[in-house]
């Protein structure tokens, strides 16, 4: 049986590493977040995002959603919630969702606190006794079925389709068979290929939910009355060879393996344990639907480009896989897996079991291009009008 | 790798696929052998791009994977670049959808 070393959690899978998250509620504590985490240890990282004070309620449970699931992410061992103290997002909500796992959790008002300065003095203090209380975390050998993999591409160009995309789906499909999820996104990117994907729906119901999920993104591009070409594929996907959504569609999906479809969530909802493959209803951008699916639960993130992408996440390792030679030579320093070879005549399922084992051994610790650099970005998908109209009419 | 790779220039996803993707920076008149024959690139075709096999008229689907990826919009003779200059996709077309309406 595949195993990885992990730290146990009170609840729920192992971790693939150990973290105190700051998380600040809104924009108005990222700074204060970040100076906590920049004062602490190295295992302190902060999450600061973009959200405002006083977003409109569906945006406001969305955000809520997604930071609860951030400090439940099994690679937190604890978690400090910093708020200025006058936001409409329930940083006491996010605090209780993140305890009833189990985990230590601080929270920490700006305004009570006494200014930026004082905030950031306590926050330090809390975050110091909240790491003290996981350090001696050690890991231990668990089972590859408790790995939840998030998937995403980015910077795509004629070679994800071709190489990266279906040698991690080769990567995917060992971890399903050997008892784990797998979780890809994107939903924009299922346009042109969802026939494929439906066809492979473990039933009706997920099904139809995929299809409808589909066309609500498909029609948000309608009711606009806009040409989706002027956005999808990107000028850069464009000059990396790719003409057309549906192109870029059949190249990306192929990413998530060959396995059923066993479901489709909501952006930043709970990924099921053991669930196999599990689609999740996010934007394209890749900061977003990376960070969607780290609140869902996913520990390990592999992430394919072609064109080059050098981002990371805070909390969940990043392994970066290409599949253009140009690309594998260039950015060298930031990419973890070379999947370029297939062009040259490495067989896909090679380069697949390559991928599984740098999954496997950054699952074990092993830091990433993206970790070694300290590459973290962050940032929660914002509601559209649009998305937002169609709750309010639902409610 | 999936699909055939012609020649060392070109790789042919799918049985089915009026288009090939180049696997190198390919220059004007290089030859992909296809159908017992060779195809005689009309134009410079970057890597990763695509390149028609067989004739397209306007309307026709472009195929990749075995699979429509959009329509051409021009005549298209075998051996030239197949892009967005000449093929258009099919679907998130709002702009389509108006002029539809009126």
């Amino acid at each position: 049986m595949a195993t990885f070393d992990g730290y146990p959690r009170p609840t729920g899978p192992a971790g693939v590493r150990n973290y105190v998250a700051v998380i600040p509620t809104s924009v108005a504590a990222s700074a204060v977040a970040d100076a906590i985490a920049d004062r602490t240890v190295e295992n302190v990282r902060s999450t600061p995002h973009q959200m405002g004070i006083d977003p409109p309620d569906g945006a406001c449970e969305q955000i809520e959603r997604t930071l609860s699931g951030i400090g439940q992410n099994p690679n937190v061992g604890a978690a400090l919630v910093v708020a200025l103290g006058t936001e409409t997002i329930d940083a006491d909500g996010i605090a209780d969702a993140i305890a009833a796992t189990g985990r230590n959790v601080e929270t920490l008002t700006i305004r009570e606190a006494g200014g930026t300065a004082a905030a950031v003095g306590t926050g330090v203090d809390h975050a110091r006794e909240l790491w003290d209380g996981i350090a001696d975390a050690r890991r231990e050998e668990r089972d590859a079925s408790e790995l939840v993999f998030g998937v995403e591409c980015g910077g795509s160009d004629a070679t994800s389709g071709i190489a990266a995309n279906p040698a991690v789906g080769a990567a995917c499909d060992r971890l399903v068979r050997d008892g784990g999820t797998a979780s890809f996104s994107e939903t924009p990117e299922f346009i042109g290929a969802e026939h494929l994907l439906a066809e492979r729906c473990v039933d009706d119901e997920v099904r139809d939910r995929l299809l409808e999920r589909v066309e609500r993104r498909e029609s948000a591009a309608q009711l606009m009355g806009v040409d989706l070409r002027g956005a999808q594929p990107t000028p850069g996907n464009q000059d990396g060879g790719l003409t057309t959504i549906e192109e870029k569609s059949l190249g990306a999906i192929v990413k998530g393996g060959t396995t059923p479809v066993r479901g489709i969530v909501e952006y930043a909802e709970s990924l099921p344990v053991g669930g196999g493959l599990v689609l999740m209803d996010t934007p394209g951008y890749d900061i977003e639907s990376v960070v969607g699916k780290v609140a869902g639960g996913a520990q390990i993130v592999a992430f394919t480009t072609g064109r080059g992408s050098t981002t990371g996440n805070p909390l969940a390792p990043v392994i970066k896989v290409t599949g253009n030679p140009k690309t594998a030579d260039r950015l060298a320093s930031n990419m973890d897996v070379n999947a370029s070879t297939i062009i040259d005549g490495e067989s896909i399922d090679a380069v697949g079991e390559r991928i599984y084992e740098t999954l496997l051994a950054v699952a074990s610790g092993k830091r990433t291009a993206a970790e070694q650099r300290r590459l973290e970005e962050f940032a929660i998908n914002e509601l559209q009008p649009n998305e937002l109209a169609e709750l309010r009419g639902n409610a | 790798m999936k699909g055939e790779v012609l020649g060392d220039v070109g790789l042919h996803m799918a049985e089915t696929d009026n288009v090939v993707t180049a696997i190198d920076d390919l220059e004007t008149g290089t030859e992909i052998p296809w159908g017992g024959t060779a195809i005689e690139l009309q134009e410079d075709v970057e890597f990763g791009h695509k390149v028609a096999l067989e004739p397209i008229q306007p309307g026709d689907v472009v195929r990749k994977y075995g699979e429509p990826i959009g329509e051409a919009v021009e005549t298209i003779a075998p051996g030239e670049w197949v892009h967005t200059h000449n093929c258009e996709s099919a679907r998130g077309r709002g702009d389509r959808a108006d002029a539809e309406v009126i």
